[in-house]
């Protein structure tokens, strides 16, 4: 019995296990080398897509592992066992670069992108904020305008991860003035002229995954490579946002509960005033809380990927899970940093790197503040 | 070509075991339990022979309730059926209980070839695959790190490691293989892999359908283990201060030799 039987069948705990097998196996070791060389080798990515784990979420059709937001849930909580956050985003950035190609039904997208991305021989980002506008999204100004049967594309993108090494970036472009209505997903590719990566951006976390700065000029995008009709990628954007969100959560919940085993742990071996500190009520209190909250976010994020499963569509339940990991993953990694004492704030343990990734998810996929503006619009005020 | 493996659960290497009350066994509960490590590789080889030749895996364990999830593991790593050794009477065996259990059960698969580890990381005994071996009247090759089996399915040429070195052996088959570390990089068990298991047939058989009534577990085993002892304590460390490499080197080498006894 596990108390999380009323969701989590023998599929979502054999996956949980492969893919904590495999990031045992294949990046903890490494893990140290490639945080500090703020990169991790590209034929990772094959070889998590041989082992199954890479797609998970996406068909089976396309190369991808199966399953449903549960399933990645637990491919997330698995893979964190890595030891790198950076690693494990870096391999999922197709998670947030590929639904748009594979919502689009476009065989000829899914051939040329989805299939070499889900075997691990592409790598695919999602470019939507830029320097002037991230939670205002549909303030984006790269522009697209039409000539023949190509867009012509200027303009720029930050913060895009994975955007270093992507060869499919898949870009929210303004193609019309309707300020939502304008906005359309357009498949552009490294290697098309006037693409370039004008930056790798140094982090407080998350290191061994690469961020980049990209800017377009004049870049010649064929008509075969947009996502859906022209303006419809506002729509798609936030019913993508809804996965991206639960991601989010899972690792913020995964965080906290990594960085509480963590603590766990350690409050036993160290000793202070003749005894061990986990002997000190504070600590004791102190642990209590973090369980509580990693319990409570481990549920939220639980229940949400199961709502997702069954079909429903729930942004404002998603936005509150988000912001509960969030906060969870922020203030258990900070007490696990505490109870380390002098150790926490050393690159050799395992609760610093958390401390640090964990600050990145109140912030990425719409901010708290953002998501509190989508929670109190849905109340009728 | 008929391909069985037999697989054994054991705790994952990384679990603290507890011993028990009685002294003669470990407490079971809070124990994580995984596919022994060993066994991977001969489920692994026994894929890759009906990948490369055809036929059919089927995979064979002996256990309680528990084994079941290592054995939907190996289905999902893509063995065809299962067979599974449950029952009260299969328990408290040595290696030879054990054996005649799976001999007689893989009698229902006559198999062309066998797979196993070459031992179970719990007990440590390397006895049941060789037992098997035996019992079932096959020929063997233990330790084996690499495997050719001749396309018409008659014989296989295995590489044994050996101390220090190794050996090349011809079999004749049917015989059993007991896998060692190198022999293959055995895969993940994927999530299309584990749906497919669920489906898959575990057929379990209990010692009157064996027609061992009696003779298995406990009742059939001829040594019986009394005591477990524990991992001694480790020590804490100590510190060599000298005042030169040389002298720190030359008194860890004496201390080697004469208080560790090492050298
Ligand atoms: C490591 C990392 C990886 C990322 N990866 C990607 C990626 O792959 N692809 C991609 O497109 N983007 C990516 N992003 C960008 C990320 O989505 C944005 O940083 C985020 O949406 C916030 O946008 P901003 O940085 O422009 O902040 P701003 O929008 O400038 O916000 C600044 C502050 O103002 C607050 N604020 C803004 N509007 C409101 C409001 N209406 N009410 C109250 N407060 C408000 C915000 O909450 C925030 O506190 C990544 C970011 C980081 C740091």
């Amino acid at each position: 019995m596990d108390f999380f039987d009323n969701f989590l069948d023998d599929t979502h705990r054999a996956l949980r296990d492969t893919c904590r097998r495999f990031a045992e196996k294949e990046i903890a070791p490494h893990a140290e080398e490639w945080e500090e060389a703020c990169s991790f080798p590209r034929a990772l990515y094959r070889k998590a897509a041989e082992a199954g784990v890479l797609g998970i979420g996406f068909p089976e059709e396309l190369g991808g592992g199966g399953g449903g937001a549960l399933h990645a849930v637990m491919a997330c909580e698995g893979m964190m066992y890595g030891r790198s956050t950076g690693v494990v985003v870096g391999l999922g950035s197709l998670g947030i670069g590929l639904p748009a190609i594979i919502q689009s039904e476009n065989p000829d997208l899914h051939e040329r992108f989805a299939r070499p991305v889900l075997a691990g021989e592409k790598i695919a980002s999602l470019a939507i904020t830029e320097p002037g506008t991230g939670s205002d999204v549909a303030g984006l100004t790269t522009r697209a305008v039409r000539d023949g049967d190509h867009y012509v594309v200027n303009g720029s993108k930050l913060f895009i991860t994975s955007g270093v090494r992507a060869d499919v970036l898949t870009t929210l472009v303004r193609t019309g003035e309707d300020v939502h209505g304008g906005l359309t997903f357009l498949v552009i590719e490294k290697d098309m002229p006037g693409v370039r990566v004008s930056r790798a951006l140094k982090k407080t976390g998350w290191w061994a995954s690469d961020t980049a700065e990209l800017s377009f000029e004049d870049v010649r995008v064929p008509i075969a490579n947009r996502c859906g009709e022209e303006g419809s990628g506002f729509v798609t954007l936030m019913r993508n946002f809804q996965t991206e969100r639960l991601g989010l959560a899972a690792y913020g919940s995964a965080t906290a509960e990594i960085a509480f085993e963590e603590a766990r742990r350690y409050v036993k071996e160290r000793r202070a005033f003749g005894k061990p500190i986990s002997a000190f009520q504070v600590t004791r209190h102190k642990l209590a809380d973090m369980a509580t909250r990693v319990l409570a976010a481990k549920t939220l994020t639980y229940q949400i990927a199961h709502r997702m499963d069954q079909g429903d569509y729930i942004p404002t339940e998603v936005s509150m899970a988000k912001n509960v990991a969030a906060e969870t993953a922020v203030s258990v990694t900070y007490d696990a940093v505490q109870l380390f004492g002098g150790m926490g704030y050393m690159r050799e343990t395992w609760v610093e790197r958390l401390s640090r990734d964990a600050r990145l998810i109140p912030i990425g996929g719409g901010t708290q503040e953002i998501m509190k503006e989508i929670i109190a619009k849905s109340m009728g005020l | 070509m008929k391909i069985a493996v037999i697989i054994k659960q054991t705790p994952d290497t990384e679990t603290v075991v507890k011993i028990n009350d009685a002294g003669n066994d470990i407490v079971g509960t809070g124990v994580k339990y995984v596919m022994s490590p060993y066994c991977e590789f001969a489920v692994e080889e026994a894929l890759r022979t009906k990948e490369k030749l055809g036929g059919e895996v089927v995979v064979v364990s002996l256990g309680p309730d528990r084994v079941l999830e290592t054995i939907r593991t190996a289905l999902a790593m893509g063995c065809d059926r299962a067979i599974h050794l449950k029952d009260p009477a299969y328990e408290g065996g040595d290696g030879q209980a054990t054996a005649k259990a799976l001999a007689a059960a893989l009698k229902t698969v006559s198999p062309d070839i066998v797979f196993a580890g070459k031992q179970a990381i719990d007990g440590d005994q390397s006895q049941v695959a060789v037992r098997v071996a035996e019992l079932a009247g096959l020929a063997q090759a233990t330790i084996v790190t690499a495997l050719e089996i001749a396309a018409d399915g008659k014989t296989a040429k295995a590489t044994r490691r050996s101390e220090g070195g190794g050996e090349v052996v011809e079999l004749k088959l049917p015989a059993l293989i007991s896998c060692e570390k190198g022999l293959n990089e055995p895969r993940y068990a994927s999530l299309p892999g584990i749906m497919k298991a669920k489906k898959k047939e575990v057929k379990e058989l209990k010692p009157a359908e064996l027609g061992l009534e009696g003779q298995v577990g406990a009742a059939g085993a001829k040594a019986k283990r009394v005591k477990l002892l524990p991992l001694a304590e480790r020590k804490a460390g100590r510190r060599i201060e000298a005042e030169t490499p040389e002298a720190a080197a030359a008194e860890l080498v004496r201390l080697l030799r004469e208080e560790a006894k090492v050298l």
